[in-house]
Order: C-alpha cells, then structure tokens, then sequence
C-alpha cells in the first residue's frame, strides 16, 4: 500500500514527524518499507506565465521571454529560454534569481548577450522526473506567483506500507487512518457519505447465482456522463503518489475510491450490455468454452472456478479481478452501469495468479473488503462522477444474501494476562479496545467483542489478544525468563547418536564438509545410483534440478569439478544429507553419510613422496567411523564403481553402505584427470555403538610368532582370517595380517600373507610347547581349507 | 716414594689429556687394571717390612683414590662432550612444516547449526527431526494454512504430487513432536527447507531452525525474554539491540518479527540493513490454538511459543559472508576459511 503523507494528514494528524509516524506504523505491525520525498530540496520557484516571447537575436534556439510571476506591480521579468515548448500563454514553474536547484543557485545572468532573471523549468531540473521534453506545463488555472512547491503539493513523502496478508483493512487510506487514530490515541471521524438523489429511473435487474461467492452487489444506472473533462489535478496527485496510473476520469474516479476506501470497483459501458438499458445483470461461475479479453489485452479461456458478471449472452468481466476490454468504458461512453460488491475471498483467491497477472482488486478482495462499505463507496463514487462528470444517476440495485459471521468473541482478562505475561487492568484493556473502534461489552473482566466488518483477521481470543498486545505495544511487555522444575535432557551413549558426531571424525581426517541441493539432474540418478525412476518434482525449478536425490555422489563429483576448474588438485568432501527414494509412490527418505577422495594421499610435503589416494587411504577413514565397531567389506558390483575395486560394506550383517574407485568409464565422463575414491553410507548403521565393558586383561607377557603362507591370488585375507579366527585354540589373543607380497620370486598366481599371531593366557606363562601346538593347529586350517604353504 | 708420586702425576697427565671413553679406559686398565702399574705396587706391599707396610699401603690405596676421582671427573666431561656433539649432529630446522594430514572443516551452516543447538540444549531444549518430503496436512493443514492460502500456490511450493511436497518450513516438525511427547515440552528443529524461488537473495533449498515451547506459564514475555538471550548469545553480545514486531503468521497468534540492530553497520545504516539500522532475523509468536489442537494439546491448560530462523542468514551476519550462493558452490576456498 503506497499513498501520500499529505493526503493521510488530512484525516488524521498525530503529532509526530513523518519519521516518527513511520517508526510508529513499523512498530504497530505496518511495516513501512520505505518513505520517499515526492520532489527533492528545491526554493524560490513560482508559477509564471510566459506573456511574450521573441527571438533571441545571436542564437536560434534561444527565445527571450517575458513573463509574469505574479509581483505585486505586475512587473514583468526577462527570461531567456531554450525549450522548444515555449509557447505564449503558457504556465510553467521559474526559478527566480536566488533559487536553489539541486545543485545550483539561479543568477542574474547574460545568455549571448541578452539578460536573463531567472530560469523556466522542465520536471528533470526540478528533479521530479528523470526524464523530460520541454518545459513543464502547468493547469491554465494555475495561480501566477504561487510557491510552486505548494502548487505541487510537492512538500509530501510518499509511504509504502509492506502489508501482512491479515491487514486488508489497510489496503484504503481510510483504513490507515483509523489505524494511525488507534495506535496514536489521536481522534479521526470518518467522513460522512451522503446518499445521491437519484434523477432517473432507469436500473438494470441483477441476478446473483451463486449468493456465497458474492453474498453482496450494489449496481447503479448513470445517463449523460461526460468522459471528455480532465481528472482533477488534485485527484490524479493523489492516484500518482499511490502508485495508480492515470486512465480516464471514470477510471480513475474509481480507483480513487479504491484507494481511499479499499472497495474495489468497476464501470460498465451500459450501451456495450447486451439489452442496453433493459439489460440484465448475472453473477454467475463461467461455463466451459467461454473467452473473455481482459482489460489487460489478455484473452482467457475462463474455467467453470471463475466468478463472472455477464449479460444475457456474455461475460463481461472477471468477478472481483479485472473488467472485459470490450465493456470498458471510454471516451465515447455516455451511459454507465457502476458495480459495488463484496465477492467472498475464497471464490477470488490464487485466480489471477494461475492466470499470470496481478490486480489491485484481485489483492484486495483476496483477502477480504469491508461489506459494510460497499454502498458508500458506491454513493461517494456516484457523488464524485456527477460533480466532475455530470449527468444523472439512477437509483441503487441491491442483492444482499448470507454476509460472513460476526459472532461474539468472548476475551478473558485472565488469559490475556497468562498468554502475554502481563499485569493488565481491565481499564486498560476497555481502553485499547475503545482506540480500535470495537464494539464490545463487559462482564465480570471478560469481554465480548464483535469482529468489525473491516477486520477478516479476528475470530477467536487470541486474535484479539495480539490487537492488545500491538496497541500496548510489543516493546512494552516485559522481558523475562520462565523458570521450571530442573530435569536433565536424557543423553544416550549407545543409541540415536548425532552425525555430529561422525562429521567431527571426517573433519579431523582431513575432510571438508559439503552441502548441495537435495534436487539433481535426472542423469545423475542413472549414472551414479541407477535409479530409473527417482522422486520426481512436478514444478522443478530447472529441467537439470527435476529429481530428488537417491545418493549423495552426483553432488560430489559436481563439486570436484568445480574445484578441479579453480585449479584445486586435491579434493576431500564429505556431505551428510537426506536420500530419497521412491518406492512405487512411497517415499522412503534416509540420511546418508558419503565422502570423495580425489588427488595426493596427503597434501604435496617434505620428507614424504605423493602418492595418489587408493581404495585402502579411504577405506582406513570408513573404518575409523565405525571404531571400534567391526565392519566387513565384501566384493561387490555397482555401476558407478570399478568392478575390481569396489566393496559393500556390512555392519552386524546388515548392509552400512559401499566404498570403491569411481568407474573408469564415468571418470571419462565427468572429465576427470585422475581416479577418485567414494563412499556411501546410511548415518543408521553409524547411530549406534556398544557401551564399552572392560575385559581382564592378562599381566603374563605375549608371545608373537609371525607366520608367512603362500595362497592362491583369489583366495581373500578376510577368507584366512575368518578361518582362522573361527579354530584358533583359546591362547590366541589376536591374529593380524602385517604384509602382502606377489611378483618377483613368487610362483605366478601366487601370493604370500604375513600374519602377527599373539598368544596369551590370563593365568600363566606360556611354555613352547603350547605355542608350537597352537600355531601348528593354525597352519594345518590353511593347508587343507586353502592349500595354503608355509613360506619357506 | 718418588716413584708412586711420579706414577700419580703421570696418570693424572694421561687422564686429562685423554679425549674420549676408550681411550680412558686403557688408561683405566694401564694403572688400575688386573696388571695396572698401581695393582702391581699395591701386590709388592708384601714384599716391604712389616712396619712400612700400612704408611705404604695408605699411600697407595689414597693415589688409587684420586686416580679413581680424576677417572670419574674425565669421565663426566667428555661425556658431556659427546652429549653436545650429539646434540649438535641431530638439530632440525624445526620450522620445517609438520608431516601428514590436515584438518578439514564443518561446512559454515553447520557450523551456526551447531551453535544453536547447542545455545538450545544448554536451557533443556531437545533437537528433534522430521521428513523433508511432508505431507500437504503436516506441512499446511496443521499448521492452519487454509485451502487457499497463497503459499500453497504452486509458486512457493516444490510438489511431488498432489498429497506430498517438500516442506517449506521446519514447522511441521512441531506438529509431529507435539504427537510423540507429552507436555511440558521444549524442542528445536533443524533442517532443510525447500521453496520455488531462485535469485540473488533466495536459494530454493536452505535452512531452517524450528523452535517450539509448551507449557503452563510460557508466556509472550518469556518468548522476548529467551529469544533476546539466544541473539545476545548467539552473536556474544549482551548490548545487541532487538526489537520484536508485529507481524503476521497462520501458526501462530500472537506473532512477531524479531529484528537486531545492524551488526555490520551497528545500527548507523548500511546497505545490508537496507539504511534502517534493523535486520529481520527471525519469526516467532505464541503458537495459534488450532495448530496445538493438531498437536494433541490441551490449549486451556498449556500455552506455547514457537520460533523459525533462517539459518544461511545468520551465517551470513557472523561470518560477513554477503553472497548468499557462495553456501552452495562449495568452493574449497570459501569452505576452507571455516576451519
């Protein structure tokens, strides 16, 4: 809502500075986006009128006025000038010599030789537009010698109110007022609106279909209507500085109203309604294949949802939104059908957005119009035509159903009191109330309230509270800190555990955490999850953010070809985001941890040779998340992965996720020099861990054999492992494989495994011949389980 | 006599001259050894009359004694010798860089995420979660947006189908805790929210801070009182100025805008207040009875307050970040600065 301080100050005048009333509106929940003055600092500029005018004798372009700015003597004063509007009769603003423009000081000055006192201006050197052509040419009834800037009423700020869906009421300057009057304790009557006589007889009948989406129309028949006469100067300021163009003086006359009463309203061409003055009036919802052009110079195809007024054959309007282009009154147009309603909210809303356009009237009836001033602005607009239009008007037609409820609203003092944590009197409560025009009563401190018309925010108790607590004013209400019985949050050691907590492993691992949007390109779903039919979005905001992720590695890989562009050339990231998938309709949503390792192991450094990043740096970093839990990787294939280096990750048998080397053929793909390594897991198999319970440990020394055997390539450690972990006699603490070798000196298909075993007993020191036992027991599993030989 | 005098004198010569633990030794064995030139006077006491013998035998047992005393003496110095030479052989330019990895770093929203939180938890506030595919009802219906309200517009909304849609806000988590736990109850909220806008100003993913109180004295000056404790806190500074609004909510009645006073201009006016001295941090109110209804709450007997926060925003504001899209570039050298 835009309007003129000036224009509010009339109906309303606290003692504040415009500064103050803003800080006042802001703080009493309209906010004032912003406060402009309507013209800069000027001084010293007048109305004058150009008496004569002759030809500069050294300059072509030049002309040598004489002009009238209204000195007491009539005494005429000599004006060179260069606009090529300049024309004898004319008035316009002079700076006479002393004025202040912007940045200069008008002087007595000589023009090629001819003398000038003072300068006719165009609306940029004044700097009220940013453009201009010639001279700004004023009313010819514009007074000579009067302050321009009061001619202009230039001495304004222009307020723009950034409204709250809830405060329609504010969307008409009247309403601001009464706003100001309450939050300012400052009086404001309302004007009173009389009724027109009407001089003819002649109406048109109304028919109303469907009486909930329009519970209320007035309509009114004028003969002899002018359009040819000029929109009062000081109507069309007021429209200007409310942001509303000019269109003709019916128009305009109209939203005139609108934005002093907040009732949209509309004027039909009678002569364009089928039947003329015998016409007949629907509101009615739009039937299938009906077009309507709008004023707009949109061309709808209007849908059995939408409101329209039509004739016997027609729409003629979009209900509520926009008038027909073909119903329109203009120039020509001599006899009107004015229309003053209240259509429901609900029948309006999000039409003219799904249409693509805005309207004021749309916006204001969307969120609701006072329905008790509908007839008023039908009379004040009625009253405005004739006075600067002429003609006669006809009496009022009126269709009035179901209006919405207004049912009492009972307010406890108590619950006031318990909800804002103030210590109000009833008195006081009476006397906010009073500021905002409420009709109430009261009993035993409860209040019964009747929402106003005006008001679609206020149904139950609370809403009322909040107008209490904004008149009181928000800064006044204490600050203070509840107090409660003390009880301490639970704090779960073992389950439900933060992936804070996983981040800060990542994080000291030397990983940089990541976050991408949860919407990706379709492509990413196939290449790195196969997933055919993701989560799809049916309003992307791009073609290349459709679908919702079902993995976390498209991000990744996007982030270290971005990084790899700004010349980066080592890349660890990690992100923790939700993974959705899509299970025929069933959306499962999980969090999943993955990380990228792209690059040097370490970051390039002395004393240390770089070395790329493989499967077995990333894998350490996989199973520090899980310490001490125990995990198993297994083989396995996935079609972002290389087939060889790739494993599923198991967790208690479970499936925690998978780590491997990006595909060889996508690492093509995506343009990346050099391998990396990713993984992928879901933060549930990391949300648990076991509480620790300490274990007797032996004060009787270790012994350590290593044994070193030769096997089969395929056959994998975690296979001899597993084996010998499952026979190993009691007195094996621990077996751990040390070294690997294959190549030079080893039969092809060969390789050989080093394993650490560690035997101990709790309750003595072991004697030789137990440990040869053990250990023999241990090489007999390999040999015949996997042909294993002991290296020589 | 003279003899054992010269011996002393002599050995005395050799130990201090003497440069290193080897050649000290000899010298050891050369007089004290088993055919040391000392043992052997000391195995010649016999051979003297009965009278000399105990003068003699004092006299070489007090030269053994200091030769033993000169021994240890030399001993000492040129192993502090050896020690300084050692030292010396093995000193590193100890402003050589460290060996090994770094250390990496939280993304900047989640590091303000877990700020708050743990602001939160430190007054008993739960972190509680919620889908981010949510149903029109949780994220709309219960939260008393009506059927028509413009944000249920396709504008705002990503939807997945005419029943699912990606939440717009962490407020529907209040709904869901609501159900799961009985009253009192204090809980916050984070997470990924989703609208359909995409300028300079809005990312059409970004982050929220749900917070939800419920109790039988939560007031609206207890809503000013903890949420001026949080900004205070938040931005450690205890003369932040705040100040709360009006505004205007579905899910909440009374509802108000929290602003602080500009942090980066502090409050004189910039272009990130936009000249007011004011920034918008945050919304909040007293949670509407209709959306405590939903929540399974007895709204005569408890009362609640709520609050939701943009989380990018606040980064923004502490860390003087002014691009909001850096958040989601991911470019190391913007994330690196998080350490």
């Amino acid at each position: 809502m835009r309007f003129s301080e000036n224009w509010l100050r009339t109906l309303v005048n606290p003692p504040y500075s415009s500064n103050e009333l803003a800080q006042v509106l802001t703080m009493a929940g309209l906010e004032v986006e912003s406060m402009e003055a309507v013209a800069p600092p000027f001084d010293n500029v007048v109305v004058a009128e150009v008496v004569s005018i002759q030809k500069h004798p050294d300059a072509d372009r030049l002309n040598v006025c004489q002009v009238d700015t209204g000195t007491a003597d009539n005494k005429l004063i000599q004006v060179v000038c260069g606009a090529p509007n300049v024309e004898v009769g004319v008035k316009v603003p002079c700076a006479l010599i002393g004025a202040h423009l912007s940045d200069i000081v008008i002087k007595q000055s000589k023009l090629r030789g001819v003398e000038s006192f003072g300068m006719l201006c165009s609306a940029k050197e004044l700097g009220l537009t940013e453009k201009a052509e010639g001279l700004l040419l004023l009313p010819k009834d514009a007074p000579n010698g009067m302050n321009f800037r009061e001619f202009y009423a230039l001495d304004d700020q222009i307020f723009t109110l950034k409204l709250t869906p809830n405060r329609a009421d504010c969307l008409g300057i009247l309403g601001v007022a009464r706003e100001v009057a309450a939050i300012t304790a400052t009086d404001f009557v309302p004007p009173e609106i009389e009724s027109v006589k009407s001089e003819i007889n002649n109406t048109l009948s109304v028919y109303v279909e469907k009486p909930e989406a329009c519970p209320l129309y007035y309509g009114r028949v004028m003969h002899e209507v002018s359009l040819a006469v000029a929109t009062p100067s000081w109507m069309t300021q007021r429209l200007e500085r409310g942001g509303i163009r000019a269109i003709n003086v019916i128009v305009d006359i109209l939203n005139y109203i609108m934005l002093e009463m907040g009732q949209p309203m509309h004027a039909f061409d009678l002569a364009k309604i089928e039947g003329g003055q015998a016409g007949k009036i629907w509101v009615r919802y739009a039937k299938k294949s009906e077009h309507l052009k709008l004023l707009n110079g949109q061309k709808i195809e209007l849908q059995p949802d939408m409101l329209v007024i039509a004739d016997e054959n027609e729409p003629l309007a979009l209900a509520g939104i926009m008038g027909g282009i073909q119903s329109g009154v203009q120039l020509g147009t001599t006899d009107l059908f004015l229309e003053s309603a209240f259509f429901s909210p609900e029948v309006i809303s999000g039409k003219s957005f799904h249409l693509g356009f805005s309207s004021d009237s749309a916006h204001r009836f969307e969120r609701g119009v006072d329905f008790a001033a509908t007839r008023d602005a039908l009379e004040r607009a009625t009253n405005l035509i004739l006075s600067i239009c002429g003609g006669k008007a006809g009496p009022i037609t009126e269709v009035k159903n179901l209006l919405p409820n207004r049912d009492v609203v009972k307010v406890r003092l108590e619950r006031i009191k318990q909800l804002l944590g103030i210590d109000m009197e009833s008195g006081q409560i009476s006397e906010i109330f009073k500021r905002l025009r409420f009709n109430f009563s009261v009993d035993d401190d409860v209040f019964h309230v009747i929402p106003p018309s005006y008001r679609f925010d206020l149904a139950i108790e609370e809403d009322f509270i909040e107008e209490v607590a904004r008149i009181y004013g928000y800064d006044h209400i204490p600050v203070s800190l509840p107090r409660e019985e003390m009880s301490m949050l639970p704090e779960s050691e073992v389950i439900n555990l933060s992936p804070s907590r996983l981040k800060q492993i990542l994080i000291f691992r030397d990983y940089q955490e990541v976050i991408n949007y949860a919407f990706v390109d379709a492509n990413w779903e196939l290449d790195f999850a196969n997933n055919a039919s993701p989560v799809v979005l049916k309003n992307p905001i791009a073609s290349q953010m459709s679908v919702m992720r079902s993995s976390l590695i498209g991000g990744l890989i996007t982030n270290l070809q971005f990084n790899l562009n700004r010349k980066q050339t080592r890349v660890r990231i990690f992100e923790v985001g939700c993974c959705f998938m899509n299970n025929q309709g069933n959306y499962q949503q999980t969090e999943n941890i993955a990380g990228l390792c792209y690059g040097n192991a370490v970051p390039e450094q002395w004393g240390q040779p770089a070395r790329n990043i493989d499967f077995f740096d990333v894998k350490m970093d996989l199973e520090s998340l899980f310490w001490p839990e125990q995990i198993r990787f297994e083989k396995f294939i996935h079609p972002a992965l290389h087939p060889g280096k790739s494993a599923q990750v198991y967790r208690d048998n479970e499936i925690a996720g998978w780590l491997g080397e990006l595909h060889p053929r996508l690492q093509r793909k995506y343009d990346l020099p050099r391998s990396a390594i990713l993984f992928e897991l879901h933060t549930d198999s990391l949300s648990t861990r076991t509480l620790p319970k300490v274990k007797k440990f032996s004060k009787f020394p270790p012994v350590r054999r290593d044994v070193a055997i030769v096997v089969a390539n395929h056959i994998s450690a975690q296979e001899l492992l597993d084996s010998m972990n499952a026979e190993k006699a009691a007195i094996i603490s621990e077996v751990h494989l040390f070294d690997i070798y294959s190549g030079k000196g080893m039969e092809p298909g060969k390789k050989s495994l080093a394993f650490r075993i560690l035997l101990q007993d709790t309750e003595k020191t072991l004697v030789d011949k137990e440990v040869d036992e053990a250990i023999t027991k241990l090489i007999n599993v390999l040999e015949s389980k996997y042909n294993a030989k002991l290296r020589g | 006599m003279k003899n054992l005098e010269n011996l002393v004198n002599e050995a005395v010569i050799l130990i201090d001259r003497s440069e290193n633990a080897t050649e000290l030794e000899h010298i050891k064995v050369r007089y004290l050894g088993k055919d040391g030139e000392l043992t052997k006077l000391l195995r010649g006491l016999g051979e003297l009359p009965q009278a000399d013998r105990p003068v003699m035998g004092n006299l070489i047992n007090q030269a053994k004694k200091s030769l033993d005393e000169a021994l240890a003496l030399r001993k000492k110095i040129i192993e502090e010798k050896d020690m300084i030479a050692q030292l010396e052989g093995e000193t590193l330019d100890v402003t050589l860089p460290g060996r090994g990895l770094v250390v990496g770093s939280l993304h900047p929203v989640s590091r303000v995420l877990l700020r708050i939180e743990s602001l939160f938890h430190s007054i008993g506030f739960a972190v509680a979660s919620g889908p981010e595919i949510e149903t029109d009802f949780y994220n709309f219906t219960a939260l008393n947006i009506p059927e028509n309200h413009p944000a249920r517009a396709m504008h705002d909304t990503f939807y997945v189908d005419g029943m699912n849609l990606l939440r717009t806000h962490t407020s529907p988590v209040q709904i869901r805790y609501m159900k799961n736990h009985q009253p009192p109850l204090k809980a916050i909220a984070p997470g990924r929210v989703y609208r359909c806008d995409s300028d300079v100003t809005h990312t059409p993913m970004f982050h929220q801070v749900e917070g939800l109180w419920v109790d039988e004295n939560v007031n609206f000056s207890a809503l000013k009182g903890v949420l001026i404790d949080f900004m205070q806190k938040f931005f450690e500074r205890d003369d932040l100025p705040i100040r709360f609004r009006p505004s205007f909510f579905p899910f909440t009645e009374p509802s108000a805008e929290m602003d602080i006073g500009c942090v980066i201009c502090d409050g004189k006016g910039c272009r990130v207040c936009g000249n007011t001295g004011w920034l918008e941090v945050l919304g909040c109110g007293m949670v509407h009875p209709n959306v405590l209804k939903h929540g399974g709450i007895d709204t005569e007997k408890y009362t609640a307050l709520a609050f939701g926060l943009g989380v990018e925003r606040l980064a923004m504001l502490r860390y003087g970040v002014n691009d909001l899209r850096l958040f989601f570039d991911n470019d190391l050298r913007f994330l690196e600065q998080f350490n």
